[in-house]
């Protein structure tokens, strides 16, 4: 069963066709990776799978829905029932504790729960965190406090830009781990990168040039490792 | 949750917060200390002027006719017949506005002999600092040293129990070589008195071609005991307006709510009513030039406080809007996640808006109280007198600063509600 459909999909900055005439489905509990050089269309693609834009031209279907045609505040109500959001720049509330950041999505959503918050932080190995700012904490443990903040709703889709683009190593695997474990628990993951190894986790990549999709490849390691 | 984000806010942003209620609070101040002064000044400016003199004067109905026609040629001449009684002037201090009468003093004109001399010489009596018991129970002192303390006095002002000490004017003093000590002999109608010279004045008018004695030698001289000719007063009041002038004019033209209103309001002319409702036969007459110089000066002293407090808010309304702005600007990412993650753009403006305003109430409570201290300093060092905190102030001020701080944050929360996620997230 499809969670996403992007059907002819254009997006045009003034001259400029970021995207052009993209075709691609997402499977429901599938891992894909999205590659491709700076300037081919990656953040464009996820903007628009994200309800934070709106393509040009053609349809996006979110779990039926066709997101094209949603005005603004219905996109944010999509985004925040549907979407669990991860940033390369892991974007915390800087004078927010840890498990507050978590909370402030469990706000906007329904109601927040500290336990449920903290669970949370629990999956991703932050239990004894919870109480930190993000200042006091490491590039590696501030972006797993946004990853639980992208999961304590559990949304539909996971959509990570470049989730692991300023960790070292160390840090990078652990974030793949909690992918891994993410998508052997069902969780449909987009992941946005432009590094291979990154990708090579994913079940499927896509790899975008110019705003044209020049590639689809089955991966071997198919996320389940 | 709410609470729990605008807690963080404003305790773990102590720098901005403190910038943004610094600049509340200095709009608050001078707004409390503008406002404050304000409404003390009419007073304060008041008794500054009545150091100036009398700005009524109370004639007998006959001599006040004489006077509108043939100005004061008659009662220089003292000739009227007609007087005031002595015994009812302490009726001036139990009228509505009592507490307004700041002075008063009685006159009463008689031409005498100076020293077996050919020539006549005016010879005034007066109080100089009467003591009186009111009809109401209370007592106060009044008279001319009070109302003519610019006057500059050689020696004292006389006693006015003492029926044998006199003031003269100093060209009268020099004419006839009179000294401070020196025994007078005047004669009149009713006899003739020896008197002590107490002091030598100059008041720099014609006053000082005259001689002040206590009224009681005056009304002996001129055989007119318990009479007086006229009475100065001096009186704080209110600038006069549309319904002072039309009151002026005929006080039965007014309906009752504007004759209440003007009744009940310090004008000038509904003083001189209430005064005339307590002398028998008396025409109590604003002295217009003094009246209306007050009213203006006072007036515009109003209008520049009021001109001060408004550029004040004005500039604190700029300076709130210039940093909410930025600061709305420096969290442009934190309020793009906060919509990326499902924040209605309402939600996010509530969340500004709720720690502007607690700012708001704790910089404008700050500026509250230093604006009263700053009102107290503009009260010493230019009346020389302790500024009145008007109550009142605290419900303008809490209203201005709301309104100002709104108003001040109306461009960051319409950039606010303009900022897309896409944009502040990913630089698109």
């Amino acid at each position: 069963m499809n969670l996403l459909e992007l059907n002819d999909i254009s997006k045009i900055y003034g001259n400029v066709k970021a995207l052009n005439r993209i075709d691609l489905t997402v499977e429901q509990g599938e891992w894909l990776a999205i590659m491709g050089p700076s300037g081919s269309g990656k953040t464009t693609m996820m903007n628009i799978i994200g309800c934070m834009d709106k393509p040009t031209s053609g349809t996006v279907l979110l779990d039926g829905i066709n997101i094209s045609t949603e005005n603004s505040k219905s996109l944010t109500a999509i985004r925040r029932d549907k979407i669990g959001l991860i940033f390369q720049q892991f974007h915390l509330i800087n004078y927010l504790t840890a498990v507050e950041n978590v909370m402030v999505a469990q706000y906007y959503h329904s109601m927040p729960s500290e336990k449920e918050a903290l669970e949370a932080l629990e999956r991703v190995g932050l239990l004894g965190r919870a109480k930190h700012l993000p200042s006091q904490l490491s590039g590696g443990e501030q972006q797993r406090v946004c990853i639980a903040r992208a999961l304590i709703n559990y949304p539909r889709l996971i959509l990570a830009d470049e989730p692991t683009g300023n960790l070292d190593e160390l840090n990078e695997n652990i974030v793949l781990d909690i992918f891994k474990q993410l998508h052997r628990d069902g969780s449909t993951i987009i992941v946005v990168t432009h590094d291979p190894e990154v990708a090579e986790d994913a079940q499927r990549t896509v790899v975008l040039e110019h705003g044209l999709i020049t590639k689809i490849k089955e991966n071997e390691r198919r996320g389940l490792s | 949750m709410f609470f729990r984000m605008i807690r963080g806010a404003l305790f773990r942003q102590k720098g901005k917060m403190l910038m943004i209620a610094f600049t509340i609070a200095l709009g608050a101040s001078l707004a409390t200390a503008m406002l404050n002064v304000m409404l003390d000044v009419g007073d304060k400016v008041n008794q500054e002027l009545k150091t100036y003199g009398a700005n009524i004067n109370v004639l007998p109905k006959g001599a006040s006719l004489l006077d509108d026609l043939y100005g004061d040629e008659e009662a220089e001449t003292g000739e009227s017949n007609q007087y005031l009684q002595e015994s009812e002037l302490g009726n001036i201090k139990t009228i509505f506005w009592a507490f307004n009468i700041v002075d008063f003093a009685p006159y009463l004109d008689v031409n005498v002999r100076l020293n077996a001399g050919a020539d006549e010489v005016r010879v005034v009596g007066t109080w100089f600092s009467e003591h009186l018991n009111l009809p109401t129970g209370e007592s106060l002192d009044t008279g001319m040293a009070s109302m003519k303390d610019w006057w500059d006095v050689s020696g004292d002002w006389p006693d006015d129990a003492d029926a044998s000490s006199a003031v003269v004017g100093s060209a009268l003093a020099e004419k006839n070589g009179i000294r401070t000590g020196d025994t007078i002999e005047i004669s009149g109608a009713g006899g003739a008195k020896s008197l002590r010279v107490a002091g030598i004045f100059s008041a720099g008018g014609d006053e000082d071609e005259q001689m002040y004695v206590p009224l009681s030698v005056a009304q002996e001289l001129s055989n007119r005991a318990g009479l007086v000719s006229r009475v100065e007063v001096s009186a704080l009041t209110t600038p006069d307006n549309e319904l002072s002038r039309k009151a002026a004019q005929d006080p039965k033209s007014l309906s009752v709510k504007e004759w209440e209103t003007w009744y009940c309001t310090a004008y000038v002319s509904a003083i001189c009513y209430q005064i005339d409702e307590v002398l028998t036969d008396s025409i109590a007459k604003p002295i217009r030039q003094v009246a209306e110089s007050e009213g203006a000066i006072l007036e515009k002293t109003q209008f520049l406080m009021l001109l001060i407090t408004i550029l004040s808010l004005v500039g604190s309304a700029l300076g709130i809007s210039n940093l909410v702005t930025a600061g709305v600007m420096e969290r442009s990412q934190e309020i793009g996640l906060l919509k990326a993650i499902g924040a209605r753009s309402v939600s996010v403006s509530w969340l500004v808006l709720t720690e502007i305003l607690i700012t708001a109430v704790i910089g404008g409570a700050a500026g509250y109280f230093i604006g009263i201290g700053f009102a107290q300093i503009i009260g010493h060092s230019v009346f020389g007198a302790a500024i009145a905190i008007k109550p009142m102030v605290v419900p303008i001020v809490a209203a201005l600063v709301f309104i100002v701080t709104l108003a001040g944050s109306i461009p960051a929360i319409r950039l606010l509600q303009a900022l897309r996620p896409a944009e502040v997230l990913h630089g698109r």
